[in-house]
């Protein structure tokens, strides 16, 4: 009987928690585009989120790449294919490994600290001041945020890719001896601007989308204590990354179905 | 940090940002290969396409010219229409070309295979190739042989 109560409370919560993110989303977006006449403010988002995470995205995008180049040749040289590692580089990175694990870091690196700043707002009471000068907190704090997370996210996640199939081409060109040719010509000759890239470039976006709106959110629906806002920021990363797979595995099975 | 620093840095992830989308557009996409759209299309009908997709590449010996747009059932004779996208750079084939439909190795991609004939006008747009040679399905290739090599010990 007990845990029955227990269940409904945790569905109620649930939703009840869904529906504050929702309105949250309505009134962030009204705010983006109100925003958009203090440009500088979304310049310095960009930046918190955007150019600190470089190098991170880099580095994970070459090693990646690299590994990927090692296993795709051990694997590929079985079967007389190691011509074919230029596309398997490339096809992995720019469909999956580049949008979903750039999109995993971003939630590590950049989503934590947004949550983890905005929830020390509300802590501090820093939000609640900006309500008393009749500034709007989710226009003036959330709304720059948002839209940074949103520009961002392709952005790194492009590098990610390119950095990636350069990795690739050091390892299979340098090290293991493929023709450098062959590398960059079997990879044109299967990767396919709309159905790979301009796809792999939609999930970065619905990635940015997901990523940011939580991690502003947790931020901003965080119980206002230290606790709360290391309870929040924890759950950034995990709702986030998980949200992250499920869409991917969704978009996936959307795009790349029909063959 | 001062903020003409913190615009030239974001200016500076913003342009890295695009120049890796156009170095996976244009080195890794085939953005900058053959231009499809600058192409002109025929087509040609064959009894069997076996494993031929949309995009397959037309060659003429051995060279890259186009690739397959589209193919469909014929509604009259029940054939398969293929459609050739050709590069414009190759509009001097010849009226009676042959296409083929061939395989890249024993288990490879198959592609189209176009053969120039003598004629001396050229094929233009929405032309039929006449002589068309059908895909070699493998299967039926071996039950043929196993069939014909029955009857000749019966």
């Amino acid at each position: 009987m007990n845990s029955a109560r227990l269940l409904g409370r945790w569905v109620i919560n649930s939703i009840l928690r869904l529906g504050r993110a929702t309105v949250f989303l309505m009134s962030t977006l009204v705010g983006v585009i109100l925003i958009m006449r203090r440009f500088s403010l979304i310049v310095q988002q960009v930046f918190a989120v955007g150019v600190l995470t470089v190098l991170i995205i880099v580095v994970s995008g070459l090693f990646v790449g690299m590994v990927l180049g090692l296993q795709g040749y051990n694997t590929l040289v079985d079967f007389g294919a190691e011509s074919s590692l230029g596309l398997v580089v490339a096809l992995s990175l720019t469909r999956e490994l580049g949008p979903v694990l750039t999109a995993l870091l971003f939630a590590g690196r950049a989503g934590s600290a947004l949550t983890a700043e905005i929830g020390l707002m509300k802590a501090t009471s820093q939000l609640a001041g900006m309500e008393m000068m009749a500034v709007d907190p989710i226009e003036r704090v959330m709304a720059p945020r948002f839209v940074a997370g949103f520009v961002a996210m392709p952005l790194l996640a492009a590098m990610f890719t390119a950095i990636g199939v350069l990795g690739g081409f050091l390892i299979g060109v340098g090290l293991l001896g493929v023709d450098s040719g062959v590398y960059w010509t079997s990879m044109q000759e299967g990767v396919d601007v709309y159905d790979d890239i301009l796809n792999g470039v939609i999930k970065s976006v619905a990635f940015g989308f997901v990523v940011t709106w939580i991690a502003v959110f947790e931020g901003y629906d965080a119980v206002p204590t230290s606790e709360g806002v290391s309870r929040a920021t924890t759950r950034t990363v995990v709702i986030a990354s998980l949200a992250v797979l499920g869409l991917d595995f969704i978009l996936t099975s959307l795009m790349f179905s029909e063959v | 940090m001062s903020r003409n620093a913190l615009e030239l840095w974001v200016g500076l992830f913003v342009i890295a940002g695009l120049a890796a989308l156009s170095m996976l557009a244009l080195r890794v996409g085939n953005l900058g290969a053959v231009n499809v759209t600058d192409a002109y299309k025929v087509t040609a009908s064959f009894g069997n396409v076996g494993g031929l997709n949309v995009k397959a590449p037309v060659t003429m010996a051995g060279v890259k010219i186009g690739r397959v747009s589209n193919i469909r059932i014929d509604r009259e004779d029940y054939s398969a229409v293929v459609e050739l996208s050709i590069d414009r750079r190759y509009n001097n084939l010849p009226t009676d070309t042959s296409a083929a439909i061939l395989t890249s190795g024993l288990l490879g991609a198959q592609y189209v295979g176009l053969e120039p004939g003598g004629e001396e006008s050229y094929l233009k747009q929405g032309d039929r190739i006449e002589i068309t040679q059908s895909a070699v399905v493998l299967e039926q290739l071996i039950g043929q042989m196993l069939f014909s090599k029955a009857q000749g010990d019966g």
